[in-house]
């Protein structure tokens, strides 16, 4: 396979129990591109997500990451190779501060003594500022519990994060629900500072409205197949979302 | 000038530990103000020998808080350690070797707490009440109901020596919280633990291994608690069957008010220090003002209550306050 695209996802099927959650679905997300996931509630997004992040293996098809066919066994090592995945509430640990929750689990060291690695708290703070100042969000300190912010800031929080450990692909798991309008707004903000660091992103969305403005392309699925694959230019708000409400 | 001191203050009100240190300065007022011997140098000796015991396993209590399970079984482990430190010894083991494999059985069996628990996927709360029963009926079987001879060759002056109105044992507690601390504030493993008993799905996410966190931690607990029984068995140069009943409460009692988080994921060291020695104090404090005993529960039973009502109320006030 030549290496046009980030992310190549050939014939995908899933099935849970019996039930077929994927029917051959192909998914491709090319550099710095943005690419918005709509379809219904049970449309299988998630599990489509699920599978490129590792969570579950598919049980067909093929997944190709930088031109390079990939098996997951773990969420761990697709982060490795860098996809990041931000689900709302599963991306934050609300009683933690931002820089803890920025470096959990990579976490800055000074020195290591047997298992324990003793942090380098002053230079996580200056990288925590820095990497929120990059995604133009302006705490008053890096110290501030996450459970202080609001919805929008979190997702930004989030997206700093992934910026900072030099992700190549950031998947966005419906990051604008139960967020007021202007919350939205800043998340769309935080996407296409994404995709000026030349970062590819997934914006899982049942909401069109919310993934039309930012999105490159849009891939409709319906019942476990892919149903539409549109560059943005080629279609239309009323386009897909007659294709959406397609029985 | 107003702008910094008020910032200040509602820096101090956001402090977890804020509504335990104030209920300690208060109740130590009181009991002063009812017996002025409360602060004299003996009973300060006194207070300060029996608190690393309640200390020591409140800590261990509390880092397993932290990381989001749940420990009933320290009281009998409590007794448990000090028993089969005199078994070992009865069987010619010689005693430094008793020691170390008695806080290694600890170990271990804190491993079993947390092995039951995450393996099964079952409630700490329900692992550690079997166990708790579990140990308990050791300690009886093994000693008959009564305490075994105290070997007078075991080297009980590195844990309770005298040292003018000190007991060495008061050295180990603050090097244990120092060493807590720092592992808690200061290091990754801390930062792991914090995130584990936070949201264990958004540490998984981020690749923390939450079993192994969680296990350290029940070991670490278990250790801690077998160790602290060990002080008092030399203190007391015996070892009761009955030792340590009840005592799986007071250090839930410290912990949590010393705004240790029963959720998990929120808590301190600091915190716990000063509520283990607002339960010493106030039991203490009892003896000294000559009310009768029994009322030790019931104080222990309102500042639990009132300790955690204020921390509440406390922070949500600061939170508020602008500045």
């Amino acid at each position: 396979m030549e290496r046009k695209n980030l992310v190549e996802m050939v014939n995908i099927h899933k099935w849970f129990s019996g039930v077929c959650a994927l029917r051959g679905v192909d998914f491709s997300v090319g550099y710095g591109e943005v690419v918005g996931l709509v379809g219904d509630n049970g449309a299988g997004k998630s599990t489509l997500i699920k599978i490129l992040s590792g969570v579950y293996p598919p049980d067909e098809g093929k997944i190709y990451f930088e031109g390079k066919e990939c098996h997951f066994s773990s969420p761990r090592e697709a982060r490795m190779l860098g996809i990041e995945t931000i689900y709302q509430e599963a991306a934050m640990v609300p009683k933690m501060s931002v820089m803890r929750n920025i470096f959990m689990g990579r976490e800055l060291a000074r020195f290591r003594v047997g298992p324990l690695a003793y942090l380098d708290i002053p230079r996580m703070e200056e990288e925590s500022m820095k990497a929120l100042e990059r995604v133009d969000l302006r705490l008053r300190s890096p110290h501030a519990p996450v459970d202080e912010l609001s919805g929008g800031q979190r997702q930004g929080v989030a997206i700093a994060r992934a910026m900072y450990f030099k992700s190549k692909l950031v998947i966005l798991d419906e990051p604008t629900n139960n967020l007021s309008v202007k919350e939205s707004e800043r998340v769309l903000e935080f996407i296409r500072e994404l995709k000026k660091q030349g970062i590819s992103s997934i914006f899982i969305s049942h909401n069109l409205y919310h993934v039309y403005p930012v999105a490159d392309r849009i891939v409709v699925l319906s019942h476990g197949e892919k149903i539409g694959d549109f560059r943005k230019e080629e279609t239309s708000v009323e386009e897909i979302t007659k294709l959406m409400v397609l029985p | 000038m107003r702008h910094t001191l008020l910032f200040t203050l509602r820096r101090a009100l956001l402090l977890r530990e804020i509504s335990s240190l104030i209920m300690l300065l208060v109740v130590i007022l009181v009991f002063f103000a009812l017996s002025p011997l409360f602060l004299s140098r003996e009973n300060v000796g006194v207070v300060l020998e029996i608190i690393p015991e309640l200390g020591i396993v409140a800590l261990g209590v509390t880092m397993l808080m932290i990381a989001g399970e749940f420990d009933l079984s320290v009281g009998s482990l409590f007794a448990f350690c000090p028993i089969m430190i005199s078994l070992f010894v009865s069987e010619g083991i010689h005693p430094i070797l008793s020691i170390v494999l008695a806080l290694l059985l600890s170990l271990l069996l804190g491993g079993l707490n947390g092995f039951v628990t995450l393996y099964f996927g079952i409630p700490s709360f329900i692992t550690t009440l079997g166990t708790m029963l579990i140990w308990r009926g050791a300690v009886l079987l093994i000693s008959g109901g009564w305490p075994p001879p105290f070997s007078s060759a075991l080297p009980t002056a590195f844990l309770v020596g005298r040292m003018g109105i000190f007991r060495a044992s008061i050295l180990w507690f603050a090097g244990i919280t120092v060493l807590l601390w720092f592992v808690l504030e200061r290091t990754d493993f801390g930062n792991w633990m914090f995130a584990t008993g936070g949201n264990q799905v958004a540490a998984r996410a981020m690749g923390i291994d939450t079993g192994k966190v969680k296990l350290a931690n029940f070991m670490l607990c278990s250790l801690l608690a077998g160790f602290a029984g060990v002080i008092q068995s030399f203190r007391l140069e015996t070892t009761l069957p009955s030792m340590g009943g009840g005592l799986e409460m007071e250090a839930i009692a410290a912990t949590v008010i010393g705004g240790t988080a029963l959720s998990g994921g929120v808590g301190t060291v600091i915190g716990t220090v000063i509520g283990s020695f607002l339960i010493r104090i106030i039991d203490n404090g009892l003896v000294m003002a000559r009310a009768p005993s029994y009322w030790f529960r019931v104080f222990i039973g309102i500042a639990t209550i009132l300790a955690v009502i204020l921390n509440t109320f406390v922070r949500e006030r600061a939170r508020k306050m602008r500045c």
